[in-house]
């Protein structure tokens, strides 16, 4: 019994596929947290994560490119993002409920659209994937080599980009112009920042780079898509800024714990340990809430969620 | 050949749906004066300062600086031009650093990462030129007030403003903070600087300014200079009418004690200590004004007597019942009436009709529901009654509140508390933004239900309005008692002194000072 | 200083929450989303005219269609009912999928269980149904109400959690042996009876009726329901006046779930009979559009059930006559969802001008 336990956490396979799983996660968290720092909430994560993981395959597939998918998706986050932005920036809807309809919204759009563009044979269409990518000189170290050197080029990429965006915030103009929005939108009007232009700027990120995560998720580890790819990792993404206490390190840390905890009930699961799958699958959510418990009270931005009109008094 | 005046305001009329909050409104500002704008409460002072700041564009006028026409896209061109605006509320945030706030929105030299050092000295050498003590490494919520309005000063000096507009500073600040206030203006108006000071308060603008513009009604009444005339031809301007200065208050006819609050304690929302150690007792006919700054304790104070924050320790009685742990549910029981002092955000429902929230507490009582089912018969019947007595200026009873004036929502929340005769009345910053009429009306109020016999406690930031209305005047700095005195048996000075915490009454005189 | 309080409850506000939306609101939102959704249907390849016409057709195009549709309005009646019970108070419950499971996962006890008399084991059989969804929804209320929980993140985890055990047990103890995943049928005495012969149309449409008609009274005639919207429109207001805010949050997330758990219920009583995995199409999402269609007001619940009901049993067709899968319903009622919501906020604060000064 130890002796599975021992083999089962203490593994590079699990190190591996930890990081492996985060990255998709902390790809959406990173985005969610850009624009919930200049005040608006992205409960629209999933959403942007599917319509990304949809357009990588479909452009993959048809281009025969799994680059040019990445790129396709790039666009498609964005565009998602400006409509989003459209919703709740311009015309001021409520955010929460906009952002149930936009996820509604594209779990359709990508069912319609996947039927459209490869028929009923999806089992049969694998598109080409992205390579995993060996740090030379690195990948060969013995033990922690293959463990932490030999993966997508995005994994090293989102943990650059994690640390990338806390010197955005703290040591640059425009992270400061970013966290005066999401606190007193007011005050950053009469210094003369345009509060609509850092908001739309900050939500078009965050649909680019839910749309990365997607795109690793159908283009990266699968060489598929399926409708609902996706399973709420938009959700969870949301939560781990939360729990990270909305800064870009606690975001990192929060998202390496949810893909430690998928990690783990895959790993349990080929293990074929007696505990029905179906609890299993379920264990990141239940992970998720327990996490947003312990934690208590995180205070997010103090204009977080609403809305913002220019000269308004 | 004349230099045209620093500032030209000429004929600026803008209107808001339904209101026409200045209607050509012009007058001029030189260089090294300090020119007030004196008007009630929506008389459309800070509605024109926005126009002058670029928050709003001005429907019709002309804005001339250093004799060129101007045109106000945004703050960042008032900005450029040199104007800077220190607003009634402030424009910080909360969380960051007093030299972030400071170089918000500015180009930084090593853009576009920012250069907080050399800011920083640069703050420090204003602070020492105009005796504006700041620390740019200050975190803002941690500063008191009034250092944070001189955070305010610097960030508008920091952007080279050769004009600087005061939106009401000193509606937040202690008598020996106004006198400081007042020494920074005459320094900036020395060094060549135009100042722009808002207030509706004439000792004020009769102690700082050179000239005085008069707004009524969005209307500009005449430009006086301030040696030439006295307050009570100032506020003929700004009122349109005779206005009395004292009004005529019968003696107190005290009663059986209502209240006893002793050794209370009351956490803040910053998990401070709010209130330390108040003891006082309130008896029937009598009227306690609370006196002190805005923040030192006052609101955490009345929300505990109104069972809306638990008390950290101490006690609290009312009519002779000792209260634990109690809930706002309570006060209907206790016959306790509270007008808070967040009217929109905490007396009313904007979105329940005026009937509607004349029952907000009696909602679940007889006449009003029979068995958990409303009647709504007699919640319309009680809307009408009450719209009557109380003079509610709404087409219906069925209109949202939020349709209603500030006096007129006023209006509803004392309907609702005062129509149950109660006990004790606990009134927070009644007359907040009111006009003279509305003021009027709810100092009559009040006065009523003192000869009636009702105990009512009076939190106000106002002195002249403590000091004219209440029997006894409690001042809190810092969520502590600094002096029980009577109005007429202390000056402003004095009361200034202990508002400020620097004169203190001694634990014996707080033992004498509990009862009437 | 923002309490607390308010922000822990702020929620919904600035949705447009019972202020006097214009009743023709819902029509342009729905007549947008379905323009929109053309230009959709024309990109995968198929004639958006044909499509809507085959629409229109397989909802209403012949009695026993109608009789489909009014038996797929149903569950989307009481859930559309859920959310806006939830709504008003300012609670957003997009947990109605997982109460919906919980509640069929009730009911399917009480059904095959209980053996009791036909006109008892009905009533218990629905109620049971209603306690869980009650208690399943009493979770996520407790942990926005005290806790401060973003409700929507922990509905939707909730709702996955509620499939997964449905799942476990169709698939382990409840399975019925020597068929596929799937429990054993409920008892005939637990079942609704059919009220139009020769159509599968059952009680559970007066169900539903009376449900809209109870929820109404409720809200606007019980001084519950006057605490609850007090709740929803300000919750430190209604703290001031003596409202236990805390209470009536959860009560109110409970409540809503009780009406999700009957949705479940009443379609296993009514037409399924048996608990499968994938019991729900998506129930408890589509509620969102309805509940927002119908204005957040009872009877506007009902009709927007019976639009997005015809929708479902018209997209069946669809799927046949031009290829174009199911889904199609989702793009137009997250279109719905969004319109409403544009046109919600553009009624309250205008378009392109300045919000309306609040001082």
């Amino acid at each position: 019994m130890l002796e599975t336990l021992q083999q089962l956490l203490w593994s590079g396979d699990l190190i591996y596929a930890t990081l492996r799983l985060t990255t998709p996660l902390l790809f959406a968290a990173l985005g969610g947290l850009m624009c919930e720092r200049a005040g608006v909430l992205n409960i629209g994560l999933e959403g942007m994560m599917l319509g990304g993981a949809l357009t990588a395959y479909v452009v993959a597939l048809r281009m025969g490119n799994p680059w040019l998918g990445i790129l396709a998706a790039l666009f498609v986050g964005a565009i998602t993002g400006l409509l989003f932005a459209v919703v709740v920036v311009t015309f001021r809807a409520n955010q929460i409920v906009s952002a149930v309809g936009m996820n509604i919204l594209m779990l359709g759009l990508t069912g319609v659209a996947l039927r459209a563009a490869v028929g009923l044979s999806i089992g049969q269409s694998p598109a080409p994937t992205i390579p995993i990518w060996e740090i030379p000189g690195l990948a060969g170290l013995p033990l922690i080599g293959p463990v932490l050197f030999a993966h997508l080029p995005f994994v090293y990429l989102v943990f650059v980009l994690a640390g990338a965006m806390a010197f955005i915030f703290y040591r640059t103009t425009w992270g400061l112009a970013i966290r005066a929005v999401g606190e007193n939108p007011r005050a950053a009007e009469t210094v003369g920042i345009d509060v609509i232009r850092v908001r739309y700027a900050t939500v078009v990120w965050s649909g680019i780079f839910a749309a990365v995560g997607g795109a690793i998720l159908s283009i990266g580890y699968l060489n598929t898509f399926q409708e609902g790819l996706t399973a709420g990792r938009g959700f969870i993404a949301f939560s781990a800024i939360i729990f990270g206490r909305y800064t870009p390190l606690g975001t990192l840390l929060a998202s390496l714990l949810f893909g430690f905890t998928d990690a783990l009930q895959l790993r349990i699961q080929a293990f074929g340990v007696q505990i029905p799958y179906q609890f299993l699958v379920v264990l990141p959510y239940i992970v998720t809430l327990l996490a947003l418990f312990v934690a208590g009270r995180s205070k997010g931005p103090a204009a977080s969620g609403l809305p913002y009109a220019p000269g308004e008094e | 050949m004349t230099t045209p005046p620093f500032l030209q305001i000429e004929e600026i009329t803008k209107t808001f749906p339904g209101v026409v909050a200045n209607d050509k409104v012009s007058f001029d500002v030189a260089a090294g004066e300090i020119h007030a704008l004196l008007g009630e409460n929506g008389a459309g002072k800070t509605t024109l300062v926005s126009t002058l700041y670029g928050l709003h564009r001005p429907d019709s006028g002309r804005i001339r600086l250093r004799g060129k026409e101007i045109t106000l896209r945004s703050s960042r061109d008032a900005i450029a031009l040199g104007i800077g605006m220190v607003h009634q509320h402030f424009m910080l945030v909360q969380p960051l650093t007093v030299a972030e706030n400071i170089v918000l929105g500015m180009r930084s030299p090593r853009e576009p990462l920012l250069s907080l050092g050399p800011a920083s000295q640069e703050i420090e050498r204003l602070s020492r030129t105009y005796g504006l003590e700041v620390d740019p490494a200050a975190q803002v919520w941690q500063l008191s007030v009034g250092m944070q309005q001189r955070v305010e000063i610097v960030k508008a000096l920091y952007r080279g403003a050769d004009l600087l507009i005061l939106d009401e500073p000193t509606a937040v600040l202690t008598p020996q903070e106004i006198h400081e206030l007042f020494n920074v203006l005459r320094r900036l108006k020395a060094e060549g600087h135009a100042v722009i000071f808002i207030s509706h308060k004439l000792d004020e603008v009769m102690a700082i300014s050179d000239r005085v513009t008069v707004l009524r009604d969005g209307r500009v009444v005449n430009t006086v200079a301030t040696a030439g005339t006295d307050k009570a031809a100032l506020a003929r301007m700004m009122v349109g009418r005779e206005v009395l200065f004292q009004f005529d208050k019968p003696p107190a006819q005290l009663g059986d004690a209502v209240l006893n609050v002793r050794d209370l304690c009351v956490m803040g929302n910053r998990r401070q200590m709010a209130v330390r150690d108040v003891s006082f007792d309130l008896r029937r006919g009598e009227i306690l004004g609370v006196a002190g700054v805005d923040g030192n304790g006052q609101s955490e104070l009345v929300e505990a007597i109104a069972g809306l924050r638990p008390a950290a320790s101490g006690q609290i009685s009312i009519n002779g019942r000792a209260l634990a742990a109690f809930q706002p549910s309570d006060l209907l029981d206790l016959n306790v009436a509270h007008i808070p002092q967040d009217r929109q955000r905490v007396g009313l429902v904007m979105d329940f009709s005026v009937s509607e929230n004349l029952v907000a507490r009696l909602f679940s009582l007889l006449p009003f529901a029979r068995s958990g089912f409303l009647q709504w018969k007699a919640i319309r019947e009680n809307a009408d009654g009450r719209i009557k007595e109380f003079d509610i200026r709404a087409p219906n009873s069925e209109v949202k509140a939020r349709s209603l004036s500030g006096g007129n929502q006023q209006k509803v929340i004392l309907a609702r508390e005062l129509s149950r005769a109660p006990d004790l009345i606990l009134a927070s910053q009644p007359t907040r933004g009111l006009d003279v009429g509305a003021t009027e009306f709810v100092e009559g109020r009040l006065l009523e239900q003192r000869a009636r016999g009702a105990a009512i406690i009076y939190v106000s930031t106002e002195l002249e309005e403590i000091l004219s209305l209440s029997d006894r005047v409690m001042v809190l700095h810092r969520g502590e008692i600094m002096g029980m005195v009577r109005p007429g048996e202390v000056t402003e000075e004095e009361m200034g002194l202990m508002m400020a915490g620097e004169k203190r009454m001694t634990a014996q005189e707080k033992m004498e000072a509990r009862q009437s | 200083m923002k309490s607390g309080l308010s922000k822990r409850l702020e929620g919904l506000r600035s949705i447009g929450l019972g202020q006097a939306l214009s009743w023709t609101l819902p029509i342009w939102a729905v007549l947008i989303a379905f323009l929109v959704g053309s230009v959709i249907i024309a990109g995968a390849g198929a004639n958006p005219i044909q499509a809507y016409a085959a629409l229109f057709r397989g909802a209403v195009g012949n009695g026993g269609l109608v009789a489909t549709t009014l038996v797929k309005s149903i569950p989307l009646m009481l859930a559309g009912l859920s959310v806006v019970l939830a709504y008003r108070a300012s609670v957003f419950n997009i947990g109605g999928e997982g109460q919906i499971y919980m509640g069929a996962l009730f009911a399917v006890w009480g059904g095959t269980l209980l053996h009791l008399p036909a006109g008892v084991h009905l009533p218990i059989v629905l109620a049971l149904g209603m306690v869980g969804g009650f208690l399943w929804s009493a979770i996520p209320g407790y942990l926005k109400a005290a806790r401060g929980f973003n409700e929507v993140i922990v509905t939707i985890f909730m709702n996955y959690i509620a499939v997964a055990i449905v799942s476990y047990l169709v698939h382990g103890p409840m399975r019925e042996s020597g068929w596929n995943y799937q429990s054993r049928a409920v008892d005939e005495s637990a079942r609704l009876p059919i009220i139009l012969p020769g159509t599968s149309l059952h009680l559970g449409l007066v169900v539903a009726l009376a449900a809209a008609v109870l929820a109404h009274i409720l809200l606007f005639h019980t001084t519950l329901g006057y605490r609850l919207r007090m709740v929803g429109f300000n919750a430190e207001a209604a703290r001031y006046a003596g409202v236990k805010v805390t209470l009536i949050t959860v009560l109110a997330m409970a409540l809503s779930g009780a009406l999700a758990g009957l949705a479940g219920a009443v379609e296993i009583a009514g037409v399924q009979f048996r608990l499968l995995e994938g019991f729900s199409p998506g129930w408890g999402f589509d509620a969102i559009a309805v509940a927002l269609v119908g204005q957040l007001h009872p009877a506007g619940v009902l009709l927007a059930a019976l639009f997005f009901g015809a929708l479902r049993t018209g997209a069946n067709s669809m799927q046949t006559a031009v290829g174009l899968p199911m889904v199609v319903v989702q793009v137009i009622q997250g279109l719905t969802v969004l319109f409403m919501m544009i046109g919600a906020a553009v009624q309250h604060y205008g378009l392109w001008r300045p919000a309306r000064r609040e001082k």
